[in-house]
This record gives structure tokens, sequence and C-alpha cells, in this order.
């Protein structure tokens, strides 16, 4: 089997765009104002008042157009995007295929060139597609009602934890209830998004089968419980069995529970949110419904609610009258608007034809074959000598499995961060090690989606095998990588430095180029 | 299609029966559903979902989806002039084709080992915002402006550690209610009222402003359309009271208009989309929040970082994330915002805008809207029965029209505009009541003059 020995990315060497260019070059022109505009109007230095006059252009670079397409060209090809690895390696995020065809769709006029203002007649068919893929997203999960106003999984779960703070506080009971519990191993922003809403976090750490018990939850709930928010399967692979005691739990107590549900790819058609008791979830389109990463977004975070909280749902919504689709902002209880405008329709659409391409079969096959993926890689990778399984009595994974280097750091002096670098080397993506707290020791975390063949996955084991024996036999070629990367190992500590961190080339010259 | 076995879809490789096979056999089992044997069985759903027949072929899923985009018309069939916040520009060809690169496309999380180039890339915006803006740090995006704009006045709430956030009323209903349900219970919200020239109130400001006062919010342009014109005496009457300046600012006006950053913002916040990102009917956003270089504020930032790494010599870098443990990522629980996936793409390709239009480029961008908008209302002014603009002043792109003397509303006057191939300007009358009839219009510099002479001549019929 090839090992992608010979690989190297490629090395361009390439300036930033700030060092390219001429003076008086020029990447694009746009059109002059007309003789009669020119004639009828003041001179801008005329129009706006002095003070307003911006007295030094900004230090933009001058560059002719080859030469900008050229430069940008190279920094693409110095990027490992899903289409030109199999990226099995970023676990917690579903890498998986995006369809070609769904590009065509977001590049017509008809979705580029709609503006979020438009009358509604002039906008019925991507109206329609919201409307639909609601419907769709209310089947699979089992909710009532969706909107995709949140531009990612972030903005979701903050959505969700608005919507239970109105809940309370339309009951009167806002200032009381002001606790969220969470799980070690449900996403930081699960906890993060709830305090940002106003929360203080009870987290619930995991027992040694890696999810919390019972017992843990019983003793967190109080009178002062707003919610549970909680991912399941967690961030380990594992399905907290118990989910639906928990949620029982809470709803006694009187709080509502929030599914975070971007894990779940591998339980399309097998499990809902609906089953398990939660009143309500979301779902990140560019994550499991295939829409495009994009270099961490645009995405999307549809949050889906249960009937008995739909009037909190972010305005405006998509309504259908059985003839026409309408666009409505008068909810009165509604919290209101978490981000501009529909969301980021062009993960929506990709994610309605995605859905169309697939059905209900297709979609309980994406999630078997993840599954099947996963248990498939989990044991080759589990059978590579320095790694181990995190919970091993968590018993079997689904969609993905957080594993740990924690024996090959204690043989070799090796860590999961050396792993992460030297595997760049063979042409793979460098892999999500943990969400913090870290508490898997040396961890990572894969996820091989129904987006991989056996051979993708065979070739990965080949080259963490190959790794791993070279952490035991050549362990400076692991320290001191990467070799064969666009770039060679840097020290970044200074990233961390005020007096050396630089966001822009305009601090950088300050700092360094004196 | 009805026996599952045979399933075998494109985009899933080991659907192919006889990989899936070899699979099971390698674990032992015979099906994959049996992999499911750790969820219990009554959280099961025991029936296949209710989901339409699948277009497997991808020729019928092009017809199908086409056909229900077909029902849409574009600011391209007709001549558009909504803008109210977010903006009909255009896109050079060089935008769309970086921004489909499959590399940038398909990317995630990748390290600056894998995926140098989205790295450098993100840094090259961060940067070029900065020479925009006059600012030297620059956050990676937002979702969007008002998420910027909300982030920024909780940074300057954490920095003072005071309670009140002064906000005009000349900013959009819609910021406003995303910036109340964020700031929601942790500050106090009050709104300080407009002048007859659509700008703040000196007087209401100093009414108002305390020892209190963590941060003063204004937008230049205003939401209306006209300049801020007193940016500076804002900004100073802040910074007595001990308060931060936070700005929001059209970043396609700052090739001729003075940044924010020169007349004494501390924070500065904005949205790219009208740096080359598509509208996509809402999805172009791009937040950002921009500041000086200085400790005490890039602490506070809620966004990722990105930071250039000094190699061993000038020629090799890479690049990292400045102080990731700020992030929510890392504080979890006590975090007071939150950041995730957001609009990167977006903000790579405002990158590659603002190195394709150079400072030439950004300079004539702003002059050309800032001439037809001034054409524009001097055309539209001439109409009986027309008022604009409402605000005396120079405008940016944006501009309110008031109707009341037709006796006309804009529900109907746009509606007929319809005929005449036109959307009309945002109607205002929900948000806005006390401007009664009144649309807000929007020229770029996608507008010709004849696209401003039809909008008249179209007015001068509808009207009559």
């Amino acid at each position: 089997m090839r090992k992608n020995i010979d690989y190297h990315a490629a090395r361009w060497d390439e300036p930033l765009i700030m060092q390219l260019g001429t003076p008086g070059e020029r990447g694009v022109l746009l059109p002059a104002c007309e003789k009669q505009i020119l004639e009828e109007t003041d001179d801008p230095a005329n129009i706006l008042p002095a003070h307003l006059l911006r007295q030094t252009p900004p230090e933009l670079p001058e560059v002719s157009q080859p030469r900008v397409v050229r430069h940008f060209m190279r920094l693409s090809q110095m990027t490992m995007g899903f289409d030109v690895t199999p990226d099995i390696s970023q676990g917690t995020c579903t890498m998986k295929y995006s369809p070609k065809i769904n590009e065509v769709f977001c590049q017509s006029p008809k979705l580029r060139q709609l503006h979020p203002y438009q009358d509604e007649e002039t906008v019925q068919g991507i109206l329609e597609i919201i409307y639909k893929l609601k419907l769709f997203l209310c089947e699979i999960s089992g909710m009532d009602d969706f909107t995709f106003q949140p531009g990612g999984g972030s903005q979701a779960i903050y959505t969700n934890a608005c919507i239970i703070r109105a809940y309370h506080e339309a009951n009167g009971e806002g200032e009381k209830r002001n606790e969220i519990i969470s799980t070690a191993f449900s996403h930081p922003v699960d906890s993060a998004a709830a305090h940002t809403a106003g929360f203080k976090v009870i987290t619930l750490m995991p027992e040694s089968n890696g999810y919390p018990s019972v017992e843990a939850l019983k003793a967190a709930i109080s009178p002062r419980t707003a919610g549970l928010m909680i991912t399941n399967p967690e961030d380990t692979g594992i399905f907290n069995p118990h989910i639906h005691e928990f949620v029982d739990l809470v709803h006694e107590a009187g709080g509502l529970c929030s599914y975070d549900q971007a894990n779940a790819n591998g339980i399309f058609g097998i499990a809902r949110a609906r089953e398990a008791g939660f009143d309500m979830c979301h779902f990140n389109l560019h994550k499991t419904f295939s829409s495009p990463h994009g270099c961490i977004g645009p995405g999307c975070g549809a949050v889906g609610v249960s009937d008995k909280l739909v009037r909190f749902l972010p305005v405006p919504r998509v309504s259908f009258d059985g003839e026409k689709y309408h666009i409505e902002f008068d909810h009165p209880d509604s919290i209101g608007q978490v981000r501009n405008y529909n969301g980021n329709i062009p993960a929506v659409l990709r994610s309605y034809a995605w859905i169309m391409s697939l059905g209900a079969e297709g979609l309980k096959r994406v999630a078997e074959i993840a599954v099947l993926n996963n248990n498939y890689l989990t044991k080759k990778i589990s059978q590579i000598k320095g790694v181990t399984i995190a919970y091993p009595e968590g018993g079997q994974r689904l969609e993905q499995t957080r594993f740990s280097w924690e024996t090959l750091t204690k043989d070799t002096g090796v860590t999961t961060e050396d792993v992460r670098r030297r595997i760049v080397d063979y042409g793979i993506q460098s892999y999500h090690t943990s969400h913090h707290p870290i508490i898997v020791p040396e961890p990572f975390t894969l996820e091989p989606s129904e987006s991989f063949s056996k051979e993708d996955l065979d070739l990965y084991v080949e080259i963490f095998s190959k790794v791993a024996e070279e952490a035991y036999e050549n362990t400076e070629v692991v320290l001191t990588a990467p070799h064969r990367s666009t770039t060679y190992q840097v020290d970044r500590s200074g990233c961390n430095d005020p007096e050396q961190w630089a966001m822009t080339w305009k601090a950088y010259r300050r700092k360094h180029l004196k | 299609m009805a026996d599952k076995k045979c399933f075998v879809h494109p985009y899933i490789p080991n659907s192919a029966p006889a990989v899936e096979q070899a699979m099971l056999e390698e674990l032992g089992e015979t099906a994959a559903e049996n992999l499911y044997r750790v969820i219990p069985d009554n959280l099961k759903l025991h029936r296949k979902l209710d989901l339409p027949e699948p277009l497997v072929s991808e020729y019928e899923l092009k017809r199908h989806v086409e056909k229900i985009l077909a029902k849409n018309q574009t600011c391209d069939e007709y001549i558009s002039f909504l803008g109210s916040g977010y903006w009909h520009h255009y896109v050079p060809a060089v935008c769309s084709e970086i921004a489909n690169r499959a590399e940038f496309l398909t990317a995630y999380w990748g390290d600056t080992y894998s995926d140098f180039g989205k790295w450098q890339a993100m840094f090259e915006y961060q940067s070029l915002m900065g020479e925009l803006l006059n600012m030297e740090v620059v956050s990676s995006p937002t979702y969007d402006w008002s998420s910027a704009a909300s982030s920024a006045i909780m940074m300057a709430v954490r920095i003072t550690g005071r309670s009140d956030v002064l906000v005009p009323s000349n900013i959009s209903k819609g910021r406003l209610s995303q910036m109340k349900n964020f700031i929601h219970g942790r500050a106090n919200l009050k709104t300080v009222e407009y002048t007859a020239n659509g700008t703040l109130s000196l007087e209401d400001l100093h009414k108002k402003i305390s020892a209190d006062t963590a941060a003063v919010y204004f937008e230049n342009p205003t939401f209306f359309g006209c300049f801020e014109t007193q940016g500076k005496e804002i900004a100073d009457l802040a910074h007595k009271a001990g308060a931060l300046v936070v700005v929001g600012v059209d970043p396609s006006s700052l090739g001729i208009v003075n940044p924010p950053a020169d007349y004494g913002a501390d924070i500065v916040c904005g949205d790219a989309q009208p740096l080359g990102n598509a509208m996509n009917y809402g999805g172009g956003a791009c937040g950002f929040i921009a500041t000086q270089d200085d400790e005490r504020l890039v602490a506070e930032y809620p966004t990722l970082l990105v930071s250039i790494a000094k190699g061993e010599n000038e020629d090799l870098w890479a690049f990292g994330e400045c102080t990731h443990e700020r992030t929510s990522y890392v504080k979890r629980g006590d975090s007071p915002d939150f950041i995730g996936t957001s609009q990167w793409l977006n903000a790579i390709t405002s990158g590659v805008y603002l190195s394709l239009m150079g400072p030439a480029g950004m300079k004539e961008l702003g002059e050309g809207i800032l001439r037809r908008t001034a054409y524009t209302i001097k055309q539209l002014s001439s109409l009986e029965g027309v008022r604009t603009p409402v605000f005396n002043g120079p405008h940016f792109k944006e501009f309110i029209v008031n109707f009341d003397a037709t006796g006309k509303t804009v529900a109907e006057i746009n509606k007929k505009l319809l005929s005449y191939g036109i959307f009309g300007g945002k109607d205002l009358s929900r948000d806005y009541p006390e401007f009664g009839q009144s649309a807000q219009y929007c020229v770029t510099e996608v507008h010709s003059l004849d696209d401003i002479n039809r909008l008249v001549s179209a007015l001068k019929e509808v009207l009559a």
C-alpha cells in the first residue's frame, strides 16, 4: 500500500500580499461616474466636511490582477482542504464530502443576487427552500419548528440559551432559574454561550465509563436549574444511555433540555431529540448536512424547538399559507434577532439539496456507514503501539472516538502535538486533540464520516502506524516535524507575547522591522 | 431502493455492498444496524423518516432545485435600490474565483502546518483591514456587524468595569434588538436621541453620560445614510467621562472618509460584506472588531486572533493564534462571550477584494458612491410630493425618501415599481413610524446614470 512517503506540500515561499506590487498597478477598475453625474454634483472634497475627508490613503498594496490571482491560488494550494485529502483527522467536526452540484446551485445569481429585504413575492423560490428544509429537520429531529438565523453552532447554542431564559422569564422564574447544567465532554460553548446569556454553569464530570452519573446530575439539580445543555454522543463518541433519565430529572425540576446535535451524523434516522424528551436542539448544517466548512465558516446552526417554545424563536420567520411563502416579524414573545436576516442561506440551500439527494434511506445509510467506518477505524487504530482508547469501559463508540497517546509519550517522549505535526508530512490533515479541559492525556479524536472509503481508512491507519513506529525508532524525526510541509517548525510562543504578537502587517512593521 | 443493501449512493463510498460486508466481517458483525446496541431501544425511532423520495441522479436533482430557484427575481434582473445596512456591490470575478477554490471552500480548523495558506490569507485580511481602519489589531470574523458591535460594547463594559452603554437611536432596529438580546442583564443599554440632522444629540449625550458609562456607541455613516459629523466631539465627551468610544463603520466608505480611529474611536466594528461578498440573501455578512495594539484591549477580544510568528529569518514564518486561552474554547462556563465557526471564507474574500482595489480603487469607490448618492437625491427631490433627504448634510450610499405628500404608501409605490423592473427602497414605516411613509434608498457603484434616471421616471409615473 502507498503510504504517501513521497508526499510534499506546496511550498511557494509566497510573500505577503502587502509585499507585492508596485505603485500605480491596478487589480480591478470600477465604472466611472457618467458626465451628467459629474456635472450635477460637487467634488467629493467639497461634499464632505474637511474633518471627515481622509487625508492619508490606506496603505493597501497596489497589485495587478494576474499577480493577485497567482498569490491567492498559491495560498489555496498551501491549504489542505477536504477535497484534497481524506480528512478523518478533525474529530467532532464531521468533515464530509460537499457535493459539487450544490456548489453549482450556490453560484446561481438566483441565490447570490438576492437582497434580504426584497419583496416576498420576488423570493418565493428561496423561501420555499427555507420552509421545506425546516419541515425536513422537524422530521429528522422530531421538533416542531426551526430557525436558520444563527451563523454557526456556537450561535445556535447561544440562541437556545436565550430561549431557555425567555421561557423562564415568561413564567416569572427568570430571576430564580439562573443555572445551566452541562458536561465536561459537551462542546465548550454549551457552557460559554449559557454563561454569555447570563447563566451560572455547572459542569458534570465523567465517570470511568466516560459519561456523568445520574447521581451527579441529581446533586446538581435544584430550584435554580434553568436547563440542561448537552451533547450526546459526547465528543468522545460515547453515547450516554441514561440520557432519557437525565432529561426526565431536569424536567421534573422545572428545567428545559437542550440537545447540542453537532454530533448527530451517526444517528440520523436512528434516534431523535424528541424520543429522548428534549425540548430543543440544534444541527450544524456545515458539518452534518454537507455544507462546506469554508475555512471556519460561513456555517449555519439550525435551531429546532418543540411546540411550547416556538413563540420564542428569533424573527424574521418564514411561513406558508398553502399558496405563498411569507416573511413574518410579528411575534411579540420572540427573543428578537440573534443575527441579521435569515441566516447563511447558501448553507440552507446545500442542506436542502443534500437531503433531497439522499432521502430517508440515504440518511440512515449515512449514519450507519459513519458508525461502521468509525468502529472499523477504531479497531485498527487501537492496535497501533502506543495508542489507547479513552474510557474503554464506555462501550462501543458511535461516529467518532477519542484516543490517547499516553503510552507512546511515556515510552518515547513524543507527545500528541508532535504526532499531530508529523502526520502532515504524509499528506493528511493535522488532527483534533480535544476541547478543553484536557481530561484524557495526550488526546486525539478521529471521525471517519460516511465520505471515506475502506481504502482511505486503511491508508490512514498505515500512516499512523508508520508515525508510531518512527516515534519508537527514530524519535527525532517526529519531534522536529514537519519536514515536508509548507513551512518548518516555528517557535510560536511569540503569538502570546504582547511585545512580539502581530495581528496585522502594520503591527509587525512596528515591532519587528524597526 | 426498497432493499437497504442495494442503496448505494455516490456520496457514500462504503455503501457498496462488498466493501460494507468486508468491514462488518472485520468487526465480527452481521449488519451495520447492530452497531447501535449502545442506544436503548426506547430511544430509537422504529420507523422510516417521512421525507420525500430522493432524487438520486444528479440530473434530476439539478432540475428540481433550479426549478425552485428560478422562482426568485434577483437584483441583476431588477434595478435594486435596497440597502439598509446590507449592500449590492460589484463582486469582482477574482473574488468569486478564490472563494470557490476547493482548498479554501472545504478546509476547516487545520493548523499552520497543514493549512498554512488559510492562515496567511486570514493574516492578510486582518492586515488589509488594519490599513483601511488605521488600527493595529483586527479580529478574525464575527457573524455580522451586529454581533461585532454587541461584543465590542461588552468588551468596553469589562475593560471599564462600568455598567451603562449609550447607543444612539439612529441605528437600525434590528441591530438594537440584537444588542439588547446580547447585553441582557449584564449591562444597561440606554438610547441617546438624534438631532434634526440625523446625528447623535450631544445635548442628550451630556444628560446621559456619567461615571457609570462604559461605552458610547455610534455609527458613521449613520443608519440613515447621513454622516455623523461630530465624531471627535462625541469621543472627547466620552473620554472625559472615562468611557470607551465604540464606532461602527461601513468599510466601503474608508477610501475617502477618515477612519474612526482618527477621531478617537477605541474600538471599531462593522461588516466586510460590501468588500467582495455577494449578498446571498443575507449570507454575505462578515463582522469585524478592531483596536490599537493594547494588551488590555486584546485580552477582551472574544474572537480568534491570527498572529504571525517570526521564524529564524525574515523569509520563514508561521501563523498561530494569539492567546487562545482568552476564548470560550478554554474559558467555557466562565466566558463572557463566545466564538466558533463564523465567516472566515467571507473574510478571505474581502482580503482578495482589498488586494485588487488598492488605495486608488477604494478612493474611486467612495467618491463614485458619494456622487451617485448626491445625484440621486437631487433628482428625486425634484419630484412633486417627494421629500429627500429627510436629514440634511452629505449622505453616503443611503438616504431616506419621504412620500407623505403624495398620499401614497411606500408599500403601494414599491408594488408598482416592481412592474417597472425596480426594487424600491426599504419601507421604514414599520420600524420608524415617526418618518411617516418613508423608504430608505441605496445607490452604489453598480448604479449607472441610466438606472437612476429610470427610477426617477418610474416614480414620476407611479406618483402621478
